[in-house]
């Protein structure tokens, strides 16, 4: 026994004798161990941090300001001046990329927020009560999941005249299918176990069973699928944002600057223009990737470190 | 459940239009015309009418094959716009289909059967890479370095202009794009195709045939692989909505004139009736990409009955 032991909230007295084995590691502890072991995911959190450090602190980190044009440098090439060349209209590319990891991160982590609530309410809904509501839940969700959802997207996203509003409404609206899917099975296999049994015998609330009960043991796979969507809505609006319905100049993202960078003279003359916006988002998604595969491994007790 | 989808899709696109702001007569119109001709435009078009009625109207054509008319370019139905357009798109999509399954396959197949090794390794890599890979972004850069610089494709378009039809000039036209369309499913099929090989070599019949001296290609090929490609063919109808998704941006990047850039050019002048049309034969394609799936899977498995 040691003194740190978190105090015991019922009022049974300390087993004397309780073994101090290595078992008895905190989880988190045992799942950060699992982690550190994956270096790819290792690899991953640390690229993770730069990105969203350099996103925070765009502002002090960029050379010049990101819409700041010098038409006499239209088109520099990587040197002192600008690290990373100048676009077309003579802006400095490392700066516009600094402020434009800010606008992916944000559509990122704030669509996915979105959709992991709407997805856990409805596959917590569908997998607690089961039955026809279940039934009805999940075809619509099997609906929206076979349809092709860029044409939506599309047509919704010229409707509502791209903004970063928009675009995360939008994004949060599709995105959702798969995390009902999960919070779903979670639900089914969890509804009929002891413990879910006993909380409503003692006359607790279904909503309280729901998100307090049987929630916090789906948390992982949630948070897993959280992860490596922030990776998939990082690339939705490059590709949105490349075909001009996105984010729309003069903010810069990654992937409007992809597209006034798609013309012969630029490819001939300035071919770091298009390289380096496409490196970010292929950075950034691959760090999404690989953190939620390593936390993937590191929750999931099947696999032993 | 094809037909309702089809049917609840048509409904959801039709009135999120209907309710958008915005008004095509607003964009094409000259601003010095006099009221009682927008009028009169507005209602020779069916613009005054009641939502549902417009809509009712509207599937009620469809259902014969009658899209109605574009309201940008006057005059011209919408059927003969789609049908001037969708055998470049299916043609694109078919040789993509082709291009991604003959290189994910053998690429999965080769992972399953070296596993752990060091091209496994290096294969699994090269499909997170894929994964992350924004797809347009690959074709602005085979563009770059095969087109504008070693000048060895064309930078877009489906055949030369002013040329005489050559078989050559077409291929020469769809290979990059086709390429990278296929690209942008590559990676999660030899994923697939890596896991469902990995299943069926785990199988007792795999070690039975093998410890029945059979050769190792004989077991890979004939017991292995035969039983790994079913699931992969039903993975196909899954790909399909993210294949069409992508040849809109993929005719976009390459300018090839399919109805993903018809879709792109009618989203941009709000042409409801051409962006309706494109959305219900998307979806179209979509079901009947299922129903071939279902069907394939059928056919390769006898254990399968309908």
């Amino acid at each position: 026994m040691t003194l740190t032991e978190e105090p015991r909230l019922t009022g049974r007295p300390a087993l004397p004798e309780e073994p101090a084995v290595s078992t008895h590691e905190p989880i988190w502890k045992l799942m950060l161990r699992k982690y550190m072991k994956n270096k790819l995911a290792v690899a991953g959190a640390v690229l993770l941090f730069l990105i969203i450090g350099a996103a925070i602190f765009a502002p002090w980190l960029a050379p010049k300001d990101p819409s700041q044009q010098v038409l006499l440098d239209k088109l520099a090439p990587p040197g002192k001046d600008y690290p990373l060349g100048a676009d077309n209209l003579g802006r400095d590319t490392l700066s516009r990329l600094l402020f434009g990891a800010r606008i992916s991160l944000l559509v990122g982590f704030a669509s996915v927020a979105g959709s992991i609530f709407i997805g856990t309410v409805v596959g917590a809904v569908a997998g607690y009560y089961g039955g026809k509501l279940d039934a009805v839940l999940m075809r619509f969700v099997d609906a929206v999941i076979s349809f092709p959802s860029l044409f939506l997207l599309i047509t919704l996203v010229t409707i509502f005249e791209p903004s970063i509003m928009t675009l995360i409404g939008i994004f949060a609206i599709f995105g959702w299918t798969g995390t009902a899917r999960l919070v779903r099975g979670e639900f089914l296999s969890l509804r009929k176990s002891e413990f879910v049994l006993a909380a409503r015998t003692l006359g607790i609330r279904n909503g309280r069973i729901i998100f307090s009960h049987i929630l916090p043991n789906a948390l992982g796979p949630i948070i897993v699928s959280a992860t490596l969507g922030v990776g998939g809505v990082i690339l939705g609006e490059a590709a949105l944002s490349y075909l001009g319905l996105g984010i729309q100049p003069p903010t810069p993202s990654w992937g409007n600057m992809l597209q006034s960078a798609q013309n012969p003279q630029i490819m001939l003359g300035a071919w770091w223009y298009p390289l380096f916006p496409g490196l970010m988002i292929l950075t950034t998604v691959l760090a999404f990737n690989f953190v939620g595969d390593g936390l993937r491994d590191a929750f999931d007790p099947k696999i032993d470190d | 459940m094809a037909i309702p989808l089809l049917f609840i899709i048509t409904i959801i696109s039709f009135a999120m239009m209907r309710m958008a702001p915005g008004d095509p007569t607003a964009l094409m119109m000259d601003p010095m015309i006099k009221q009682e001709n927008l009028a009169a435009y507005k209602e020779s078009y069916g613009l005054n009418d009641n939502v549902v009625i417009q809509y009712g109207r509207w599937l009620g054509n469809m259902v014969q094959g009658n899209f109605g008319e574009s309201l940008i370019r006057q005059g011209v139905p919408v059927k003969d716009l789609i049908l001037a357009r969708l055998p470049n798109t299916l043609l694109l999509m078919l040789v993509s289909t082709i291009i991604a399954f003959l290189i994910s396959i053998p690429l999965g197949v080769y992972s399953a059967t070296r596993r752990n090794s060091k091209t496994d390794y290096a294969i699994t890599f090269i499909s997170f890479l894929g994964i992350a890979t924004p797809s347009f972004w690959i074709g602005l850069m085979l563009i770059m370095v095969l087109s504008v610089h070693l000048g060895w494709f064309p930078i877009g378009g489906v055949a030369n202009i002013g040329e005489p039809f050559s078989i050559w000039d077409r291929l020469h036209h769809l290979i990059l794009p086709a390429f990278v369309l296929a690209t942008a499913d590559m990676a999660g099929l030899t994923r697939y195709s890596r896991s469902s090989m990995l299943d069926v070599l785990r199988q007792d019949y795999i070690r039975t045939a093998k410890a029945n001296g059979f050769r190792k290609r004989t077991v890979i090929f004939r017991h292995g692989l035969r039983n790994a490609l079913i699931p992969i063919i039903t993975i196909f109808g899954l790909m399909l909505p993210s294949f069409i998704g992508g040849s809109v941006i993929i005719e976009s990047v390459f300018a090839w004139p399919g109805i993903g850039l018809l879709f792109m050019d009618a989203a941009f002048q709000r042409d409801y009736p051409v962006i309706m049309a494109v959305v219900v034969i998307a979806s179209a394609l979509v079901v009947i990409g299922n129903l071939l799936a279902d069907i394939l899977y059928a056919v390769f498995d006898p254990r399968i009955e309908y």
